[in-house]
C-alpha cells in the first residue's frame, strides 16, 4: 500500500533550479555593451551632473558609465574592494591616502564646486557674510541648531576642517552654558537638508544639491564665496594590481576624457537655473 | 534620467493635506502620461520581485511542505530558525549578499554585483523563509483534516503534503502575494546590492528613497501610490481569478 | 477460514489515556464486522489499529491478500478537484496502471449513481453524494478490506439507505468490511459479526444473530437495552 514514485516535492525543487538558471540568463546581468562601474557621491548625483555629463562621454566613446552613488567613505571602500572600476569623489586628503595605500592609480583633479552655509533667512545667529570660519564661530556661541551629515563624506570632512579652524575641536561636545544644538544625522546631503528645513537649522551643503533641492522651507544661502569653501573633485582609476578584474582600460578612457577639453567644456556647460555649478580645473590641481 | 512630466513643483507647501493631494495628482499624471522612466522603473521592479518570488516558491513551497511532514532530530530547532528568519531585516540580507558578490568576496567571479541578478538573489533569500514558513503551516493544518484519508489511500507523507498544496492552491496564492508584497516593497536589500544605478538597477522603492533624499516629497509619495496600486491590482486579479474558478457553486466545505 | 487481519494483545495510548487495552481480534475473509459501543469506547482507534494508521503495542498481522485496504471516514475528505479527478487521483495513489484508470473510474461512478456529476467540483456535492463518492473512490481501487468509521452518522435517512445498499453490494462482491457504527439497526442489517467495545476493551465478539439474541456481558446488555447511548432505526 502506498508508494511515492512521483515525488512532487522533488519535482518542484528541480523546477526551482531551472527557473534560477533561466532568470540569470534572461536578466541582462552583463550587458553586451561596454560599461564601467563608477563609485561617486550622493551629492554629485543629486546635483544632476551625471545625466548631463555621462551621455556626452557615451557618445564620444561608446562606454556606459553606471554610477553607484554612496558617501565618499563608502565609495573609497568600494574601490578598495574592487567593486568599482573608477572613483569620482571630492575629498582630496582621503583620495591621496587611497592612492598611497596602493588601491588607486594617481588621482587627477577634475573640477570644483563650492559649499554654502544654508540656514533660516531670519538668521538668528547672525552669521551672514563671506567668512565661513567666523560664521561657525558665531554659531557655536548661539542657541541655533546645526545639522551635520556625520557620514564620512567629503562634505562632512570639510565641515570638520572648518570647525577646527574656528578653534572648535568637537562641535558635538556639550559646553555648559552654551545652548548650541549640534545634530549629527549620519545621512546624505538631501536628508540633512530635509532635517534643517523642517527644524529651521543651519547646515553646510554643496551648492549643487542645494540648487536642486526642492524642500527649502525657510532656508536660504547665508555664507558663500569664501575660498575655503571650494570643494575639489578628483577621479581615480582603481589599481589593477590590486584587482585585476576591474575594467582598467575603459575606466582610463573616462579619466582621460573628463580632463580633456571636451570633458571640461561639458562640465562647464552644466547649469541649474542659469547658474553654473561646477568649475573645471583639470590642468591645475 | 529625470522624470519628464511637467508637474515638477519648485514651491513646496507645508500643509500635509495639500502634499497628499499634490502627490495623488502627480501619480495619476505619471500613469496617464505613460512616463517612460516610470514604466521602465515599474517593469524592473516587477521583473526583479516576480523572479525572486518564483524562484523562492520553487524552493520554499517544497521546503515548507517537506518540513510539515519530515521527522528528524533537530526539527524543532530548524523550525525556530525558520520562524526567526521571517523577521530578517532587508538591509542585513543586502549586506550579506553584497559581501558575497563583491569582487573581493567568494562569489566575486560571478560578476553580478550591481546588476538586477544580484537584486533577484537578495530578494529570493528575503522571501524564501516567508514562503516556507507559511507553506509549512498551511500543509500542517490541512493534513489535520485530510491527512488520514490520504494516508489510507496510499499517499506517502511527502505526496500527501504536495497534494495539500494543490488542494489549497488559493491559500498558496495568498502566500505568494504576501511574499511578493514583501519583495516589491523592500528597499534595503536592492539598494545595497543593486547600487540604485539609473536605468540599470533603479526600482520603484529605491527611486522613492532617492527622491525623498532630494527633497521631492510629492514625487516620492506619488511613486508610493503607484507601487500600492500595483500590488492592489495584482491582489484584485487573484481575487477575480478565484471567483471565476469557483463559479457560482457554494464551495468552502 | 482464512484470517485476513488479526490483532493480538494490542494496546494504544494517547498520552496518559489508554484508548485500547489488550485487544484480541481476528477478521476473516468475507466478514462484515460491525464495531459498536458508546462514544469514547475506542471504536475509531480500533479501526485505525486494524488499518495500521496508529502506533500500538502488541502484534498486528496482515495476510498478503489483505494488503490492499482503504478507509472511509465519517466526514469524507475530497480534494478541491472535480469528482472525476478525485477518482483518478485515488487510482494513481493506488498504483493502478494509467490505462485502466478511466475505465475503473467510470465504473465506480456508475455504481454509486454519480455519473452525471463527474465534472462537478467534488466539494460542491451534498453530504450524501460525497459519501457515495468516497465509497466509489474506495471501491475503484479494489481493496481487499474496507474500513468505515461511522459512514452514515451525518446523513439523512434516504442517503443512509443508499450507502447501506452500496455496502451490501460490496459484501456480495466478496469484500471484507469492518465498520464502526452507532446505529444498532444498521449493524443488524449489514453485519455478519458484531464486536462490542467498552472503555477500550472488547466485551463481546459474536455473530450478529447471537449478539442480538442472547444474554451477554451485563454492560453489553445495558447497551442493547438503551441505558447507554444508542439509536435504532
Amino acid at each position: 500500500m502506498g508508494h511515492g514514485m512521483k515525488n512532487l516535492a522533488g519535482r518542484r525543487a528541480v523546477v526551482g533550479w531551472l527557473l534560477a538558471g533561466l532568470t540569470a540568463l534572461a536578466l541582462p546581468a552583463a550587458a553586451q555593451d561596454k560599461f564601467i562601474v563608477m563609485a561617486s557621491t550622493t551629492s554629485t548625483e543629486q546635483s544632476g551632473l551625471f545625466p548631463h555629463l555621462l551621455p556626452a562621454f557615451k557618445k564620444a566613446s561608446g562606454i556606459d558609465v553606471r554610477v553607484v552613488a554612496v558617501g565618499t567613505g563608502q565609495a573609497l571602500d568600494m574601490g578598495r574592494r574592487g567593486d568599482a572600476d573608477i572613483l569620482f569623489v571630492h575629498d582630496t586628503v582621503a583620495e591621496e591616502k587611497f592612492v598611497a595605500e596602493g588601491f588607486g592609480l594617481p588621482r587627477r583633479g577634475v573640477m570644483y564646486n563650492d559649499f554654502v552655509l544654508v540656514g533660516p533667512v531670519s538668521d538668528p545667529a547672525n552669521v551672514k557674510g563671506q567668512d565661513i570660519v567666523a560664521a561657525l564661530g558665531k554659531l557655536a556661541a548661539s542657541n541655533a541648531a546645526f545639522v551635520s551629515r556625520a557620514d564620512k563624506s567629503g562634505t562632512h570632512a570639510a565641515e570638520l576642517r572648518y570647525w577646527k579652524t574656528a578653534g572648535i575641536d568637537d562641535p558635538a561636545a556639550k559646553v555648559a552654558g552654551k545652548p548650541f544644538d549640534y545634530r549629527a544625522c549620519g545621512c546624505g546631503m538631501g536628508p540633512a537638508l530635509n532635517i534643517a528645513s523642517s527644524t529651521d537649522a543651519y547646515v553646510l551643503a554643496d551648492r549643487g544639491t542645494w540648487l536642486s533641492f526642492k524642500n527649502r522651507g525657510n532656508l536660504g544661502v547665508l555664507v558663500e564665496g569664501d575660498k575655503r569653501l571650494f570643494n575639489q573633485y578628483g577621479v581615480i582609476v582603481v589599481n589593477p594590481a590590486k584587482h585585476p578584474q576591474t575594467k582598467t582600460a575603459l575606466a582610463q578612457a573616462f579619466s582621460d576624457w573628463v580632463v580633456s577639453s571636451d570633458g571640461q567644456a561639458t562640465i562647464a556647460a552644466y547649469k541649474i537655473g542659469g547658474e553654473q555649478l561646477f568649475f573645471p580645473n583639470a590642468t591645475k590641481n | 534620467m529625470e522624470f519628464s512630466a511637467p508637474w515638477k513643483i519648485t514651491k513646496y507647501e507645508r500643509c500635509p493635506l495639500s502634499a497628499f493631494a499634490e502627490s495623488f495628482r502627480t501619480a495619476v499624471t505619471l500613469v496617464l502620461d505613460a512616463d517612460p522612466v516610470l514604466w521602465r522603473t515599474v517593469r524592473l521592479s516587477l521583473a526583479v520581485s516576480l523572479s525572486a518570488c518564483v524562484i523562492a516558491a520553487g524552493f520554499g513551497l517544497a521546503g515548507g511542505a517537506w518540513l510539515a511532514v519530515a521527522r528528524f532530530p533537530g526539527r524543532r530547532v530548524l523550525l525556530a530558525v525558520l520562524n526567526t528568519l521571517l523577521a530578517l531585516p532587508s538591509v542585513v540580507v543586502g549586506l550579506v549578499v553584497y559581501l558575497l558578490l563583491s569582487r573581493s568576496g567568494p562569489l566575486g567571479a560571478w560578476g553580478i554585483l550591481f546588476t538586477p541578478s544580484a537584486m533577484v538573489i537578495a530578494q529570493t533569500i528575503l522571501v524564501l523563509p516567508v514562503i516556507a514558513a507559511l507553506a509549512r503551516q498551511l500543509v500542517h493544518d490541512s493534513l489535520r483534516d485530510g491527512g488520514d484519508q490520504l494516508r489510507s489511500m496510499g499517499a506517502s507523507p511527502f505526496t500527501a503534503a504536495a497534494l495539500m498544496l494543490l488542494h489549497e492552491r488559493w491559500a498558496v496564492a495568498t502566500i505568494m502575494l504576501t511574499a511578493f508584497g514583501r519583495a516589491v516593497s523592500e528597499v534595503g536589500a536592492v539598494m545595497i546590492v543593486g547600487g540604485n544605478i539609473d536605468g540599470v538597477t533603479r526600482v520603484i522603492t529605491t527611486t522613492i528613497a532617492l527622491e525623498t533624499s532630494k527633497g521631492d516629497l510629492p514625487l516620492a509619495l506619488a511613486l508610493g501610490i503607484v507601487l500600492l496600486a500595483l500590488v492592489g491590482l495584482i491582489n484584485a486579479g487573484i481575487g477575480i481569478a478565484q471567483r471565476a474558478q469557483g463559479g457560482n457553486l457554494a464551495i468552502a466545505r | 477460514m482464512t484470517a485476513m487481519l488479526s490483532l493480538d494483545r494490542v494496546g494504544v495510548r494517547y498520552g496518559n489515556v489508554a484508548a485500547l487495552n489488550d485487544v484480541r481480534l481476528r477478521v476473516d475473509r468475507g466478514d462484515f464486522v460491525a464495531l459498536v459501543g458508546a462514544n469514547g469506547s475506542g471504536k475509531t482507534t480500533l479501526l485505525q489499529a486494524l488499518h495500521g494508521l496508529v502506533a500500538h503495542t502488541g502484534a498486528r498481522t496482515v495476510a498478503p491478500q489483505a494488503a490492499a485496504q482503504v478507509m472511509v471516514f465519517q466526514r469524507p475528505f475530497m480534494l478541491r478537484l472535480s469528482v472525476w479527478n478525485n477518482l483518478r487521483l485515488a487510482l494513481w495513489l493506488a498504483s493502478v496502471p494509467a490505462g485502466e484508470r478511466a475505465a475503473r473510474a467510470s465504473e465506480a461512478l456508475q455504481r454509486a449513481g454519480l455519473s452525471e456529476l463527474r465534472d462537478r467540483q467534488a466539494r460542491s456535492l451534498s453530504g450524501g453524494q460525497q459519501q457515495r463518492l468516497a465509497l466509489a473512490r474506495a471501491w475503484a481501487t479494489r481493496p481487499a478490506v474496507l474500513f468505515l468509521d461511522e459512514p452514515t452518522a451525518n446523513l439523512d435517512p434516504s442517503a443512509k439507505k443508499e450507502i447501506e445498499a452500496m455496502l451490501a453490494r460490496f459484501k456480495d462482491d466478496g469484500m471484507t468490511l469492518v465498520m464502526s457504527t452507532h446505529n444498532l439497526g444498521q449493524a443488524k442489517r449489514l453485519a455478519t459479526r458484531v464486536v462490542y467495545l467498552d472503555h477500550g476493551h472488547i466485551r463481546a465478539d459474536l455473530p450478529t444473530t447471537r449478539f442480538f439474541g442472547e444474554h451477554l456481558d451485563a454492560r453489553a446488555d445495558l447497551f442493547l437495552k438503551g441505558e447507554l447511548t444508542w439509536d435504532m432505526e
